[in-house]
């Protein structure tokens, strides 16, 4: 008898550990976003009217609205959970996004509502920031060299594109999410979204070239489900 | 001329004295109050306004500057202290507002010509004190709006006073402050055009039905004149800017397109609009914007000229030359509009056709201050604190009217379109004359309107430190200009323009020291107000009809008895029964003009 | 007191012409075929405005000095020839003057904007937009796609809105955000404007000329010097303005061939 409870305490021990190593939700969705067809070639940018920022590039800085890497993959792509997960409230740590060399950095930012976006200028010359959403208040604010980061946020999710008044190559996306449960993708086109509670799913995949794409996914306890994304890539 | 004078109105079609401390100082009837409101309000609109040129002269000599306490009272405006390109942009576009309608458009007309002109015509108010009256709280009304602007969310528009279309007409795509802040802006000077015409309309009717007995159209002094022409050229301009006012809010309010052709982008986004002209609008707010510099600165050659004759003790070398410049300065005034104009992409024919008016308009400028230079001679020169501003004010005049042989010809606009050459031009020739003139004006009539002398020490010391701090401000500007430093710049960057950075500099001190030392009048003013000594009625031994009421003047300026007129107001250097070199306008003695050489 | 004012406004109009005599702050040289005309009046206008600016100002001067100190003899003077006089001479001296001024200068004025260009001009088109200058080349073709302005994306740099998949003209444009154009080669700029009123104003070349939205102008001009020079707006555009400009870079034949293709490549 002592030694069937103590099997069976050390079985619920063993299963108690092992949940507390998968940590308090089980799941994960990994995959790779790549594309098919021939994409647009990507031109290079001429900063010329800006010396300060042209100098900083050997050669000229490709535009960024269509970044691909090997095996087809492609980059800055949001791949997030739009359904089945609950809002929730936004970390304390800010987004950051960058001003340097007359570009943005990174080129896609994604964080939560209610986050606090950042916004550092790092170069030498002024710039006008512009972001231009639909749902959230639009503002643009001007930011010359050396003064504090701006601090901002969004109160409803959007995907809104961002420009810069003074440079109009500087172009970028702050992708405004609802829940935490988000990836960027970066070179060779792979995110991995980690910490699901089983359930439904909706993932959708955002790129700002060639539009989004969902797919449903379930999840159960600790499994690790693939989804992958191909985009149909467009020349021009 | 010799004309009978219109029977002048009976004393009690008017208002009886005032009897509330509101009847007698907030909504009054009476002309001189009404002056001396818009007199207020001008020197408000002058401190704002050089305040605003203080920020930008600050920031154009030292462009990542942080100015202390600016980010309180600007956090999107100036982050950090650090002034934004679009704050300069709204900073000027308000700073030349001000200036232009608030400042040079009130104090020599509104407010000198408010308080002198029934007096110096000998009547008893305006006909029409209610509509005066109407016309002060209107241009209040209208600078409490515009002032607005500053308080929206976007604040004020960066299009400049001139608002050119369609960055002033496509709204808030087109950058900060170019939404509610342009419509602001937009309604204010439409409001202030109303209270323009209303003036215009008693300054007109005062001079032609007001006039006492004997005060024939010849008799009237200078200074009236200046008025009246100045009110002509109102009526007629403000009429004009007005509408366009209202088109340009329309284009903002009920998605009219009068100044916005189709396919424009921007944002990436096409704008709704088609069927507009960009060009209108420059037609329609410089056929109002030349006149208007004219309206700037004729008060102020009549007020220098009224303070020169009494203080040479002689009269101008011809009066009626003078006065028939002064016409043909005001009739040419409408037809040269379209040199602010000729790159503007208008046919360069019409820029031939536009410079030919432009250049003969230096025939009367020239003929004014030859005129001014020439009753010099032979004079017996007093110096005074107003005397040194008229003095001052022939000086600035032909500075800043020589470059104007240069921006009349089109084909030297090629190179100083749009460059500092332009700003030093119109800030001399309009900014610090039309100043120079509300200065004298100031220290001549302020023992009349105040019963006090203001101090001779302050005054000289206001001249001189004045006087050497704007050349030493925009006579650099020139050189600026020439060599193709373009202007409304918020700072800069190009190449060329590097080696010009320290002269911005100086001219940034020269500004920061001339505009503190403008504390010295506004101190004198408030002092001698109060503790000034005592003036009696004719302090500079002037002729006009002024200087036979007590000072300061009772309610109803000639205590109900109308003054009877016998002669013109240059009876200086006449020989007289008492021993004077003078004889009022008033008097009945008759003239004896001594002229050595004649 | 009035002698002291005479001699500070002495003081002044001179040190006011010496930066203008000694030329300390010029105009950048002239590499235009035409602009001598141009420099030629500006100095012309400069003596005649020069002269009238030192006499006016010396005898206001003079004339202070002189006829300030207090008199006892008391009698006043009539300037010689009195009004009469000084109007004839305004008329007389500035009126014809000024004229003559304006009928020399109209030649350069005629030479910029009353002469068509030659039938070999090189074409390029300029847009200005908030807030920088974009230029196209025709390429090999030798025409311009057409503009579909609602096809404009600045993030994809599509700045002209040109829709090479439909349109086979569009094909071989070759959009740059610099000027580079062979010295002693007429060029034939057509002004195209995005969004608001811009300028084009390149002092080197002295040329200026607004760009008028829904107005399609043109200029035309030739440079005679190699180099890097400097376009800018002068047209109030936003807040981008000051910092609105382009360089041109004026090159040997070969060297802007060799430009072309490499800026072709890129496309």
């Amino acid at each position: 008898m002592q030694m069937k409870h103590a099997v069976i305490a050390g079985l619920v021990m063993l299963g108690a550990s092992a949940l507390a190593v998968a940590g308090p939700s089980g799941g994960t969705v990994t995959g790779k976003v790549t594309y098919e067809g021939t994409p647009a070639k990507m031109k290079p940018i001429d900063m010329s009217k800006e010396p300060s920022c042209a100098k900083m590039y050997a050669t000229p800085q490709l535009v960024e609205t269509v970044v691909t890497g090997a095996g087809n993959s492609l980059e800055n792509v949001v791949v997030y959970v739009s359904a089945g997960a609950p809002d929730e409230a936004a970390p304390s740590t800010a987004a950051t996004f960058t001003q340097k060399g007359c570009r943005y950095i990174p080129h896609l930012l994604a964080f939560q509502v209610n986050q606090e976006l950042k916004i550092i200028n790092d170069d030498q010359t002024s710039h006008n920031i512009h972001p231009l959403p639909k749902l959230n208040r639009e503002w643009n604010k001007s930011q010359p060299p050396g003064t504090p980061p701006i601090s901002e946020k969004y109160d409803k999710a959007e995907f809104i594109p961002v420009k810069c008044n003074v440079h109009p190559w500087m172009h970028g996306t702050f992708a405004v999410l609802k829940n935490s449960h988000f990836a960027v993708t970066a070179d060779g086109g792979s995110f991995s979204l980690a910490n699901l509670p089983p359930g439904k799913y909706t993932i959708t995949a955002w790129h700002e070239s060639y539009g989004d794409q969902s797919q449903d996914v379930t999840i159960s306890g600790t499994e690790s489900k693939t989804v992958n994304f191909v985009f149909k890539a467009k020349p021009y | 001329m010799h004309e009978t004078s219109a029977a002048p109105a009976p004393a009690a079609q008017h208002h009886g004295p005032p009897t509330t401390f509101i009847s007698k100082h907030v909504f009054s009837l009476d002309h001189k109050v009404i002056g001396l409101q818009y007199y207020g309000l001008a020197l408000v609109a002058v401190f704002v306004g050089m305040v605003l040129s203080w920020l930008m002269r600050i920031h154009l000599g030292w462009t990542n500057a942080a100015i202390p306490g600016l980010q309180a009272i600007s956090p999107n405006g100036a982050p950090g202290g650090v002034i934004t390109p679009e704050y300069y942009l709204q900073l000027m576009t308000m700073h030349a507002t001000l200036m232009v309608f608030f400042v040079l458009t009130t104090a020599p007309f509104a407010a000198f010509g408010n308080y002198f002109l029934p007096i110096q015509v000998g009547a008893e108010d305006m006909p029409f004190p209610h509509f005066n009256m109407m016309s002060f709280w209107t241009t209040l009304t209208a600078f409490c709006v515009l002032i607005s602007a500053f308080f929206v969310s976007d604040g004020p528009p960066l299009s400049g006073w001139t608002a050119y279309a369609p960055l002033s007409a496509i709204g808030k795509v087109a950058g900060p402050g170019e939404g509610m802040g342009q419509v602001i802006w937009a309604t204010a000077i439409g409001i202030f055009c109303i209270g323009q015409l209303l003036g215009a309309l008693n300054f007109i009717s005062t001079v032609l039905d007001m006039r006492c007995k004997g005060m024939t159209l010849s008799r009237l002094p200078i200074t009236a004149w200046a008025w009246f022409i100045t009110s002509c050229m109102g009526l007629t301009a403000f009429a004009v800017l007005m509408p366009a006012c209202i088109l340009l809010i329309l284009d903002h309010v009920a998605g009219t397109s009068f100044f916005i052709p189709s396919g424009l982008v921007i944002n990436d986004q096409l704008l709704p609009h088609s069927g507009g002209s960009t060009l209108l609008w420059q037609h329609l707010f410089w056929f109002f914007g030349h006149p208007e510099v004219y309206i700037a600165i004729v008060p102020g050659m009549g007020i220098v000229t009224h303070v020169l004759v009494t203080n040479m003790r002689r009269p101008m070398l011809s009066t009626k030359a003078l006065l028939y410049s002064m016409w043909a300065l005001a009739f040419l005034s409408y037809m040269v509009y379209g040199h602010h104009m000729f790159v503007s992409g208008m046919n360069p024919f019409s820029s031939l056709v536009f410079s030919f008016p432009t250049l003969m308009i230096t025939i009367p400028s020239t003929i004014v201050v030859l005129l001014w230079i020439g009753s010099l001679y032979g004079s017996k020169l007093r110096i005074n604190s107003a005397s040194l501003f008229a003095l001052g004010f022939v000086s600035m005049f032909v500075s800043g009217g020589v470059s104007g042989f240069f921006l009349a010809q089109p084909s030297l606009d090629i190179m100083l379109h749009a460059t500092y050459f332009v700003v030093g031009h119109f800030h001399m020739v309009m900014g610090v004359a039309a100043m120079f003139g509300i200065f004298s004006g100031t220290y001549f009539w302020f023992p009349k309107m105040t019963g006090r002398m203001m101090n001779e020490t302050l005054g000289k010391t206001h001249f001189w430190l004045t006087f050497v701090g704007t050349y030493c401000i925009f006579m650099p500007f020139h050189y600026l200009g020439m060599a193709g430093n373009v202007r409304r710049y918020a700072s800069f960057t190009d190449d060329y323009l590097q080696r010009l950075i320290p002269l911005h500099q100086f001219i940034t001190i020269a500004a920061l020291f001339t505009g503190s030392v403008q504390l010295i009048f506004f101190y004198n003013l408030i002092y001698s107000r109060f503790r000034g000594p005592q003036a009696s009625a004719n302090p500079w031994e002037g002729t006009s009809l002024e200087w036979i009421m007590p000072s300061p003047p009772p309610w109803n300026n000639f205590g109900g008895k109308d003054p009877i007129v016998y002669h013109d107001a240059d009876q200086y250097g006449v020989r007289t029964s008492t021993g004077a070199d003078y004889i009022m306008q008033n008097s009945p003695e008759s003239a004896v003009v001594v002229r050595d050489g004649d | 007191m009035a002698k002291l004012l005479a001699v500070t406004i002495i003081v002044i109009a001179i040190l006011s012409a010496i930066p203008v005599v000694m030329n300390t702050w010029k105009a950048p040289a002239d590499i235009s075929t035409h602009g001598h005309l141009i420099d030629n009046q500006m100095s012309d206008t400069m003596v005649e405005a020069g002269v009238s600016f030192l006499a006016a100002q010396i005898l206001l001067a003079i004339f202070i000095w002189q006829f300030s100190s207090p008199r006892t003899d008391g009698k006043v003077k009539t300037f010689p020839g009195g009004a009469k006089g000084l109007v004839i001479a305004a008329i007389v001296l500035v009126g014809v003057e000024v004229l003559a001024l304006g009928a020399f200068g109209s030649k350069a004025w005629a030479q910029v904007y009353f002469t068509p260009p030659g039938v070999d001009a090189m074409p390029i088109q300029v847009q200005a937009g908030q807030f920088a200058f974009y230029f196209r080349y025709p390429g090999p073709d030798g025409k311009f796609g057409p503009l579909h302005p609602e096809m404009i994306n600045e993030g994809n740099q599509n700045l002209f809105g040109l829709d090479p998949e439909h349109d086979v003209d569009s094909r071989d444009d070759i959009v740059t955000a610099e000027m580079a154009i062979p010295v002693n080669k007429e060029i034939h700029l057509l002004m195209h404007a995005k969004d608001v009123s811009h300028s084009f104003y390149v002092p080197a070349l002295r040329i200026h000329q607004d760009f008028v939205p829904g107005l399609d102008l043109s200029l035309h001009f030739t440079a005679t010097q190699i180099g890097k020079y400097e376009i800018v707006c002068s047209q109030l555009c936003g807040l981008g303005h000051y910092n609105m400009r382009a360089y041109l870079e004026v090159m040997s034949p070969q060297d802007f061939d060799d430009w072309q293709k490499k800026q072709a490549a890129a496309q």
